[in-house]
């Protein structure tokens, strides 16, 4: 009960009076009155209406372009040769032709797009080691228990990246040509770099340490590549050498788990320098020539590319203006209805009160 | 070998004694010692459920094929908290080792814990530790006066006598050292008027019955000393045979909340089954043809196994909906609301010095729940003070105040007190308001003097002068008490008494009074007188007694005075005030001598002696004179008629259960204003055998309408046969269909049966308020039980959950402090669980998406952290400080009481509607980001709908929506509510950069994955557009839902706080703390310290005849003192205990 003050007589032991203990501290007591609820309720809807109409207009100037080349145009016969994951020996090639209807203005992004594949197992995420990916030495060696099976192959040697996530990477390479009216085939000139986040390129991967006569080869010395991996981790970019590693794009890329079975993950983006897209990417007809790698037969899934304009709130997505459209609309009918309520028994029973 | 039933006790013989292992005086209460703290204080804690089930996680989390979730994420929680209920379990423990310490070393010569069964023990006016059986005593012939307040509420002096053989041992403690009798009685029970036993001394045999027993729990008064021999000690005392058991007593909240945890653990389990089909079923049809990618064993054995495994996952990613903080948070807030009580001002009554205590701190919502206390009469509602207060003499009232307008004014502490310094022998404590009486003494008016006379002369009080002029009454009870003290403050002094006379000192001269007879006191005659011959050689009667009866004896001349006198007693009683008629009558000579003959006739007469006394007191009481009427307050503590007033505003009935006498119980329930005239009938059942009266009101009130007020009055004879089974159900609907209920002359026990009646037929939450040892077992037996403290006996207050100094605190112990509380926890449990399941089930919807896979929505970091540190401070601060309305509203405004005591704001309802509020917050969390996540990409073309990135969006979105929750539910925003919202939305934020920031990865790399993941997406406007959407989408309908039940309900009811009014009818039965009997002790000297006369001297005296009937009892009484005082005693008990026919003016 705290100290007694000292002394004696009849104030002795009266407790304090502060406005603490005497439950007066100073307060705000918010109440909900017709006065701030009602306009609230209006001016809510106003605003979510406002931002429903903008992300209308906005997604409507966004277009999107969804290329589904799982089993289409010459890719059937890659389809049916890659209905195990394990049998990826023999290289198979196929190729797409699609129509861009619009002009897809300003800078266009090609993403690879996987249906019911589900990276968001809970056994499939943990199974990685991202002390290994950061390039620790020691990992690196001894992978982490979470990536069995995918830690050592058959002869005990530890898997480099290792785990179920890096041995299911998307290992398609997608190439678009584009076939102006004219006959020609102009490649579709993409960035393959600074598709991943700042943070995951520079502080997440790391290979391990390196310098100039300690290639990275060497440096992953005594690991082998995974299971499903046609070349090493060190190899995976053949054009660009500071490509390869953990700090592979692509690997970063598909390492970042989807939270959804559908998915898309950035592959490109469109190299606006020179040609005919520098406007961005002009209607006609494309070809897609898949180098046709990753399996989807098994578990029933569907591969696509998808085209897409991005803006100020990303790509696009018809979900949030119409959520913001419809809360509208609910908020203002409970505006509405509260303001009738209080209109008809509100004001009664307030006088009542009185 | 001994027979079991009965006991053995040989005085000081410790050796003897101690082969039977009687109980002890030592207490123990205290659970831990150092050692044993950590591993009892454990064990004890993981008896609990909800801790047993966490170690069961715990362990469950450590085998990797289930688990789902770090070990780190229980472990946290399930620390802090036992740490936290450690903590608190030390410091109580160690507040009862003091209080252990405290009561065990209690001095009294010898400490109070080693006095063991046998000892012989001395006592000085002093509370007995011990059932003892009373040995000797410094007054004559044995005799010893107690007070048994604490036992049975009655303020009257009792007075207990030893055996002559023993009390002739006197102080020698030599003698008494060598004292070897052996008692032989009853074992250890609960009977409180009765024991048997026998004393087996130097060969003979005496009996021994209860007045011979000096009980723990009395106090000695009047008696220097007395010597006892201990025959019950420690719990086989009566009292505390009396004390029922100590239950541990939880709130019915605290039961509901066990209840729905368990439910809750239900609902856990059934997630967990259909999140089991799911996988087992999503196994068979899509994962296996995953197991490419996954070549994990136990998928390629069998879907049912994965199932298996899945539903211990989940089990453990869903503890949370279990919710671990709850009870030690739970905890916390009683804990601060106990020192809220313990803090207020409003409480502590500085009298006495005695704040407000809250000694259990597990009980506080249920003191807004209340709805039927039980309160003990004397200490609790009185002040066990009476106080002549006004007077009618000869048809004029004294006693009001009047301003020179001639209006009445309200008496007040600052009303200026008459002054009595003409009198050196007034006593300083009398106050006085009415100037104009003393001017009437001052003028000699006859009749005034005449009244104060009667009033110094007619009583049974024995002075004591210990100084010179420093008087002291020893009033057997308080209502003669305050008369002749108010006589001696007015100049009529009674000074001294022998048995045949009575010196006064009328305005300051000594006159003695021959005192020729006392016309004592009984139940049916309703008065006493006594005759005395002035010194001028008058003989007169003078008389008081109950109105009613007075005025039927009055001379017919007396008629119009009479009128005028019952008009001033109507207005006394009217105030609540006692009163008395006094009237006086000179006597004949002759007439007298031939009247003195026939009582000394009477008076040895062997049959129906008491009948024949009764005839020829009621022959000469008759043609008497009115001198006026008294009144005398019988005064209330403080406030209890508005407090019980406001109370039953707040739709709280109050029962009053009182050891104490069916009149003097009636008189208080009128002054409360429990009874009042314009109730339609007010019942009074006090039967002796099974009563017929019971089923016959009974009747008669379901007949009538309920609206109509009842009131109903039952003693304790009646009461033991309404509590047999086959009528407690009526006694419960009557009683419940009457206003007021009273029940008088009841036993502690039968106070705890009245108490478990009503719990068990009600359901309804009660409340016991008491002082005494005899309040204790209804205090542990109601559901709060409140002791008054700054007493003299500490029983009550120690087996009391809370103590405060006076009666009315309890309105605001209730109205305020009750009903915050109840209010502060339902909305912390509401909200806690509508926490809980917004934050766990998303997990739930995200494992139909993830193959019910058992992955979690959030960080690992963010689930080991949100219950304990981003949401635990706001919803504790709204749990300690919140005020829906403040103190004066709830004061003014009893019925705001009201929805505690129907249990509206939390009960099993409303927490499916706060769970299903939940429910729907985290659809709403999950599927909005959900569907936007599906086709979101970052505003540089990266993708963001990553797991991490929907898991940082999600989490971000939950705390501002609870955050958001808990404002809208905060009424009261005081600076730390202010501080604890925004700052764990400040700290959420710190603690999520902070984890997700590089530095911390580089370190923890495989603990911390997260990292980059709140910068690159918190930097996304489409995050904030999907949080704000979902903070809209689940606040407003909420925001609604208030503001129309705000519209629709308004809480603040317009009945205004009634004044209290007092109209009652006049209640004057004779000074209702009287006992017969004392009359005969005065005039046969045996309570006369000075040796009286010797009985040579008598006849001598002028008065010769007169005196006769006095030295004849003054003759019994020596030969067989133990023997008729015994008996007579007896009598009288049992005539209180027969009273049958109660012809109280009810209206």
């Amino acid at each position: 009960m705290g100290k007694k003050q000292a002394g004696t007589g009849p104030l002795s032991r009266r407790p304090d009076n502060s406005a603490f203990k005497q439950q007066r501290l100073p307060a705000w007591s918010p109440s909900l009155t017709p006065q701030t609820v009602l306009p609230t309720f209006y001016i809510l809807s106003l605003v979510c209406l406002l931002l429903g109409i903008w992300l209308l207009i906005t997604v409507e100037y966004t277009y999107e372009l969804k290329v589904d080349y799982t089993d289409a145009g010459t890719c059937e016969q890659c389809f049916n040769l890659r209905k195990h994951a394990i049998d990826s020996s023999t290289p198979c090639k196929c190729t797409v032709s699609f129509h861009v209807p619009k002009t897809f203005p300003g800078d266009v992004f090609f993403y690879y797009g996987l249906r019911n594949f589900h990276q968001n197992l809970r056994r499939y995420m943990d199974s990685r080691d991202d002390a290994q990916m950061v390039g620790r030495k020691n990992n690196l060696k001894a992978p982490s228990s979470y990536c069995a099976p995918f830690d050592y192959d058959a002869n005990g040697k530890p898997i480099a990246p290792c785990g179920a996530v890096a041995n299911s990477m998307f290992n398609d390479s997608l190439t678009v040509m584009y076939n102006p009216t004219d006959g020609s085939k102009i490649q579709v000139p993409l960035y393959r770099k600074g598709i991943a986040w700042y943070t995951d390129k520079n502080v997440k991967f790391r290979n391990p340490p390196t310098n100039n006569t300690f290639s990275l080869q060497q440096a992953f010395e005594g690991t082998t590549r995974p299971l499903y991996w046609q070349r090493p981790v060190y190899e995976l970019d053949d054009i660009d050498s500071n490509n390869n590693g953990f700090i592979n794009d692509d690997l970063i890329v598909w390492m970042r788990e989807a939270a959804f079975p559908n998915f898309k993950k950035l592959y490109g983006v469109l190299n606006r320098a020179q040609g005919p897209f520098t406007e961005g990417l002009p209607a006609g007809n494309y070809t897609l020539s898949i180098n046709y790698n990753f399996p989807v037969e098994p578990f029933r899934g569907r591969k696509e590319l998808v085209i897409s304009m991005v803006t100020w709130f990303g790509g696009q997505n018809y979900f949030l203006p119409i959520a913001y459209l419809v809360t509208s609309g609910l908020i203002l009918v409970t505006a509405v209805v509260l303001t009738t309520v209080f209109v008809k028994v509100g004001k009664k029973g307030k006088n009542m009160e009185e | 070998c001994y027979k079991k039933e009965e006991r053995h006790v040989r005085a000081n013989d410790r050796d003897y004694n101690e082969r039977f292992s009687y109980a002890d005086n030592h207490i123990k209460t205290a659970k831990y010692n150092v050692f044993t703290f950590l591993p009892i204080n454990l064990f004890e804690q993981f008896q609990r459920f909800a801790n047993a089930y966490f170690l069961v996680l715990l362990i469950l989390q450590l085998i990797p094929e289930i688990s789902s979730l770090s070990w780190f994420t229980t472990i946290v929680p399930l620390v802090l908290v036992l740490a936290i209920t450690a903590v608190k379990d030390a410091t109580d423990d160690y507040f009862r080792h003091k209080s252990d310490q405290q009561v065990n070393t209690r001095l009294q010569n010898e400490k109070w814990m080693n006095v063991r069964v046998g000892d012989i023990i001395k006592l000085e006016n002093n509370q007995f530790v011990a059932d003892l059986l009373l040995l000797s005593s410094s007054e004559p012939y044995g005799l010893c006066y107690i007070e048994t307040a604490e036992l049975d509420g009655e303020t009257n002096l009792k007075v207990r006598q030893a055996l002559t053989v023993t009390s002739d041992l006197g102080d020698d403690v030599a003698k008494l050292a060598d004292f070897n009798g052996e008692v032989i009685c009853e074992p250890p029970n609960n009977k409180l008027d009765k024991f048997t036993g026998t004393l087996f001394w130097k060969d003979n045999k005496y009996p021994l019955d209860n007045e011979k027993m000096l009980l723990r729990g009395c106090v000695l008064r009047n008696t220097e000393w007395c010597f006892g021999l201990v025959i019950f000690a420690g719990l086989q005392t009566k009292l505390m045979q009396n004390c029922g058991r100590t239950k541990f007593k939880r709130t019915s909240i605290d039961k509901l909340m066990n209840t729905l945890v368990l439910w809750i653990f239900g609902f856990l389990i059934c997630m967990g089954i259909i999140l089991a089909i799911g996988n087992t079923i999503w196994e068979q049809k899509v994962g296996s043809n995953f197991w490419e990618y996954l070549q994990w064993k136990e998928l390629t054995i069998s879907a049912v196994f994965s199932g298996f495994l899945t539903f211990w996952s989940y089990v453990i990613i869903l503890n949370t909906v279990v919710p671990i903080s709850l009870y030690v948070s739970v905890e916390v807030l009683r804990l601060g609301h106990s020192y809220f009580i313990n803090w207020d001002r409003r409480m502590y009554y500085s009298r006495k010095a005695t704040p407000a205590e809250a000694r259990t701190t597990t009980l506080n919502e249920e003191l807004g729940q209340v709805e039927f206390i039980f309160s003990d009469k004397t200490g609790t509602l009185t002040q066990n003070i009476m106080v002549f207060n006004k007077c009618s003499i000869n048809g004029k009232t004294y006693g009001d105040v009047y301003d020179e307008f001639g209006h009445k004014v309200d008496i007040t502490e600052k009303t200026p007190c008459v002054d009595f310094s003409f009198n050196p022998l007034m006593d300083r404590k009398f106050r006085f308001h009415d100037s104009s009486l003393v001017e009437a003494i001052k003028l000699e008016e006859p009749l005034v003097q005449e009244f104060f006379r009667l009033l110094a002369l007619c009583h049974t009080i024995m002075p004591e002068e210990r100084n010179e002029g420093e008087l002291v009454y020893q009033a057997q009870s308080p209502d003669e008490g305050a008369l002749v003290t108010a006589a001696r403050n007015f100049g009529f002094v009674f000074r001294s008494r022998t048995p045949e006379t009575i010196t006064l000192y009328e305005m300051g001269q000594a006159v003695t009074y021959q005192l020729l007879a006392i016309l004592d006191f009984n139940n049916v005659r309703k008065r006493m007188s006594v005759i005395v011959r002035n010194p001028k050689g008058q003989l007169k009667l003078y008389s008081k007694g109950a109105d009613t009866i007075l005025f039927d004896r009055l001379d017919p001349s007396n008629e119009e005075l009479m009128f005028t006198t019952s008009e001033h007693l109507n207005e006394f009683a009217g105030e609540g005030l006692r009163t008395l008629a006094l009237a006086y009558k000179d006597l004949d000579e002759d007439v007298f001598d031939e009247w003195m003959k026939k009582l000394l006739f009477a008076s040895t007469a062997l049959e129906n002696r008491e009948e024949k006394l009764g005839a020829l007191y009621e022959e000469i009481e008759q043609g008497m004179m009115l001198l006026g009427a008294t009144a005398i307050e019988d005064k209330l503590q403080e406030g209890v008629p508005e407090t019980i007033a406001c109370l039953t505003l707040a739709n709280i009935k109050i029962w009053v259960l009182t050891g104490d006498k069916l009149e003097t119980a009636m008189n208080i329930g009128y002054s409360c204003n429990m009874l009042r005239d314009d109730m339609n009938e007010v019942f009074i059942i006090s039967g002796h055998t099974m009563v017929e009266t019971e089923l016959y009101s009974s009747d008669s009130v379901f007949e009538e309408t309920i609206i109509a007020e009842y009131a109903l009055i039952i003693n304790g004879h009646s009461l033991a046969h309404a509590l047999e089974a086959d009528l407690e159900q009526i006694l419960v609907d009557v009683a419940c269909l009457c206003k007021t209920v009273i029940c008088c002359r009841v036993t502690p026990l039968q106070k705890a049966l009245v108490v478990e009646l009503i719990k068990r037929h009600k359901r309804a939450v009660t409340l016991a308020i008491g002082d005494g040892a005899n309040d204790v077992s209804m205090i542990k037996t109601a559901h709060i039980g409140v002791g008054i403290s700054g007493q003299e006996g500490m029983q009550a207050v120690l087996a009391s959950d809370y103590s405060f100094a006076q009666f009315r605190y309890l309105q605001r112990l209730l109205l305020v402090h009750g009903r915050w509380s109840y209010h502060r926890m339902c909305n912390f449990l509401c909200y806690f669980f509508y926490k809980n399941f917004a934050f766990t089930l998303v997990h739930f919807w995200y494992g139909f998406l993830c193959g019910f896979s058992a992955q979690t929505v959030y960080d690992q970091w963010f689930i080991t952290l949100f219950n304990i540190v981003y949401t635990s401070l706001p919803v504790l601060a709204m749990g300690l400080f919140d005020q829906d309305v403040n103190e004066q509203y709830s004061l003014r405004y009893p019925n705001l009481y009201r929805p505690g005591q129907l249990n509206q704001l939390f009960n099993k309802r409303k927490f499916f509607t706060c769970t299903l509020q939940g429910v729907c917050t985290s659809f709403i969390l999950f599927f909005i980001p959900y569907g936007a996540f599906m086709s979101a990409v970052r505003d540089d073309g990266a993708h963001i709908s990553d797991q991490q990135a929907f898991a940082v969006t999600i989490a971000t979105s939950l705390v501002i929506v609870v955050s958001a929750q808990i404002g809208l539910d905060t009424n009261y925003w005081t600076a730390v509510n202010h501080f604890f919202i925004w700052g764990s939305l400040a700290v959420y934020f710190a603690i999520l950069f902070a984890m997700h920031s590089d530095g911390i990865f580089t370190i923890f790399p495989n603990q911390f994955p997260f990292i980059g993941t709140a910068r690159n997406s918190l930097n996304q406007k489409i995050v904030w557009l999907v949080i704000l959407l979902t903070t809209v989408v689940c606040i407003m309908p909420m925001v609604a839902v208030r503001f129309i039940k705000a519209d629709l309900y308004p809480t603040h009811t317009d009945k205004n706080f009634r004044r209290v009014r007092r109209t009652s009818s006049r209640r004057s039965a004779y000074a209702f703390a009287h006992q017969q009997g004392y009359g005969e002790l005065i005039t046969s000297g045996k309570n006369m310290k000075i040796p009286t006369a010797s009985t040579s001297t008598y006849p001598l005296s002028s008065p010769a005849r007169g005196n006769s009937v006095v030295k004849n009892s003054v003759v019994s009484g020596t030969t067989d003192a133990a023997e008729t005082n015994s008996t007579g005693f007896r009598r009288e008990s049992d005539q209180n205990q027969e009273v049958t026919v109660e012809d109280l003016e009810a209206r």
